[in-house]
């Protein structure tokens, strides 16, 4: 288990944004109540060119948090050594203030699917990720934050509720959590549970960050709603609410719009962050 | 031809590419990219919905392949290559797969 | 009942196969067209993912087109890395062998090209050669060792591979005409360029990649191109910083 007494480059509590090239020029003249910005390891594993370019400004600016959403920590496979190896460079140059994952995995042998599948919540699979977590954090040489999923379906098999098995998770390795209200509140509709209670039941005192995004909204076979975690539209009032209910729990911490389809222009992705920092004005 | 010969050849060109780089060299910095930044980008977000690409069978047997919203290979016309490489890909061969 | 990553890999990439048992909506019902949200999200996201990596090939087929190629590709060849970046590298190769698009015979190297435009984009970054270096003692200029750029790409073609790129790209371009061409990609500062390269150009790059002289390259272009002209080439290859000094420099 990793000492997760935390340094002092912790990500301010203030709102940040999901990066995004184009919004370069923006994020740097005018970023509004923006603080931080969490980019996408994955997308700056190239060499060089303006991808590293603009991460060298931007980390002269800004604090960073980098999300990784390709290492499948809840892969049935050991965790691919080359990109550990990747992300432990990008960290080491990089330094961010945070590193965090999904709950979740996307390779199966050696193919990457490009989707964040599900788990059962099943000893074997706590055994598993709690292993793959602890190699990430002896790896990079640093807690890492772990993301609740968005749920469409359950595990028949499954032995652990969700949050019970994320409280298992962090006294196990130490890792901390990243409370996802948008996640949240798409696996409370599509499984049918209560939100509040599931953030009620949330092992609060590990979050040191907190994400809201936007969603599609669907039907399942007998037209019930289904909703979607596509990250292409604003974050809808229930979910801000959702926000407002975490924050009243945890006071302050990091929150994180993302926007990652149908990716906005500047000023309605800073109005977003706006409304993030008057969510965070009651918790201060 | 002679060593000093290549030499003073070499040179002239070198001389002659140096004064022609300096001015289209600003130019080329203007550039625009064509799309680049975004081409293959992770992210962590779901597609829409359920009912489409992932769920339909897909077939590539005969002949449904018939360019039904026929891209701009509709408007190239290439008749055999100019150095005779048998390839295919002629004119005649890219009309006889276009919708009438 | 346990439900195994393969058998949930192999039901997401075959929409035949049944959606594994053992997987349930909240009350404990099949699970059903729920499943298809991760299998659309997996063909689909690489689908996106090809669309935008592949721009020449996306604007010569259209959209419906490409997108069955996709749905066809995807199935047989996801990603081999967690890096989207990559994405795509069997595309050529696979559009070679592909039957129902056999007749468009340029196809697979504007696949190239589009490939080739991307690894420009994320090369390394390098000093670009310094023309002030070729203003010295010719004898010294010879035996310059320089070599392209990590961010040069060249493709050599049986097809108008430039005219077709700059037909589909650059407004009001001329139709391409039928001769052979050998293209260039380089990044002089962010954003990949294609240029035509001139005859021999392409032996003289891969002469200055496996390690001969700017002078010993120079004589093997010429010997196999009579038409080779350094003038011309290197003024192209200097106003594009196609080339660097072999001294390699970490930039970061």
């Amino acid at each position: 288990m990793l000492d997760t007494s935390q340094g002092s480059d912790r990500l301010p509590l203030a709102p940040g944004v999901g990066y995004k090239s184009q919004h370069f020029n923006d994020v740097m003249e005018d970023p509004g109540p923006v603080a931080w910005l969490e980019i996408h390891a994955e997308n700056y594993m190239g060499d060089g060119g303006r991808p590293h370019a603009q991460l060298r400004a931007l980390r002269e600016r800004f604090a960073l948090s980098v999300h990784g959403v390709g290492l499948s920590i809840g892969g049935a496979d050991p965790l691919d050594k080359a990109h550990l190896t990747r992300l432990k460079d990008l960290v080491a140059w990089t330094k961010p203030a945070s590193f965090s994952e999904h709950l979740a995995w996307s390779t199966h042998g050696a193919e990457f699917l490009n989707d964040l599948l599900p788990l059962p919540y099943t000893n074997a699979t706590l055994d598993r990720v709690a292993d793959h977590i602890d190699e990430v954090q002896e790896t990079l040489g640093c807690q890492m934050l772990l993301e609740n999923p968005s749920s469409y379906l359950a595990f028949a098999e499954s032995t652990w509720s969700e949050t019970d098995f994320l409280a298992k998770l962090v006294r196990r390795t130490g890792c901390g959590l990243l409370l996802d209200v948008n996640n949240v509140f798409i696996s409370a509709t599509n499984l049918g549970y209560s939100p509040q209670g599931y953030i009620d039941a949330y092992p609060l005192a590990a979050v040191g960050e907190i994400h809201v995004g936007g969603h599609d909204e669907d039907t399942d076979d007998h037209g019930a709603p289904l909703l979607i975690d596509s990250h292409s539209k604003p974050v809808v009032d229930p979910v801000w609410g959702l926000l407002a209910y975490a924050l009243a729990k945890t006071g302050p911490r990091p929150v994180l719009v993302e926007w990652d389809t149908d990716v906005p222009d500047w000023s309605t992705l800073r109005a977003e962050a706006n409304r993030a920092a008057r969510a965070l004005i009651p918790a201060s | 031809m002679s060593n000093t010969m290549k030499t003073v050849a070499i040179a002239s060109a070198v001389a002659a590419a140096f004064v022609a780089q300096s001015t289209t060299a600003q130019a080329a910095a203007k550039e625009k990219c064509y799309g680049v930044s975004v081409a293959g980008a992770n992210d962590c977000a779901a597609g829409p919905g359920t009912t489409c690409a992932g769920t339909s069978t897909v077939d590539y047997q005969g002949n449904a392949w018939t360019l039904v919203d026929a891209g701009t290979c509709a408007e190239i016309e290439l008749p055999d290559m100019a150095d005779g490489t048998p390839r295919q890909g002629s004119l005649e061969e890219l009309e006889r797969d276009l919708p009438a | 009942m346990t439900v195994t990553q393969s058998g949930f890999r192999n039901a997401l990439i075959d929409a035949d196969l049944a959606v594994p048992e053992g997987l349930k909506d909240g009350r404990g019902a099949p699970a059903g067209a729920r499943f298809a949200v991760y299998r659309n999200n997996v063909v689909l996201s690489l689908t996106e993912a090809l669309s935008t990596g592949f721009p020449l090939v996306h604007k010569l087929l259209g959209s419906q087109t490409f997108d069955r190629l996709a749905g066809v590709f995807v199935r047989a060849h996801p990603p081999r890395s967690p890096l989207m970046m990559h994405y795509g590298a069997a595309l050529p190769d696979f559009l070679d062998s592909f039957e129902p698009l056999a007749h468009i015979g340029y196809l697979s190297d504007c696949a190239r090209l589009d490939l080739a435009i991307r690894r420009s984009y994320h090369a390394g970054d390098a000093e670009p050669l310094d023309p002030l270096r070729l203003q010295q003692d010719p004898r010294a200029v010879m035996a310059l060792q320089i070599s392209p750029s990590p961010a040069t790409q060249v493709l050599c073609s049986n097809w108008p591979l430039f005219d077709i790129w700059r037909f589909n790209m650059i407004p009001d371009a001329p139709k391409p005409e039928a001769v052979p061409q050998d293209v260039m990609v380089t990044r002089a500062d962010f954003d990949p360029q294609p240029h035509l390269l001139p005859s021999g150009a392409a032996l003289w790059l891969d002469a200055l990649t496996a390690g001969h002289s700017l002078g010993a390259a120079s004589e093997k272009a010429a010997a196999t191109h009579p038409t080779f002209d350094l003038a011309s080439t290197l003024t192209l290859a200097l106003s594009t910083a196609a080339l660097t000094e072999n001294t390699t420099k970490e930039i970061q």
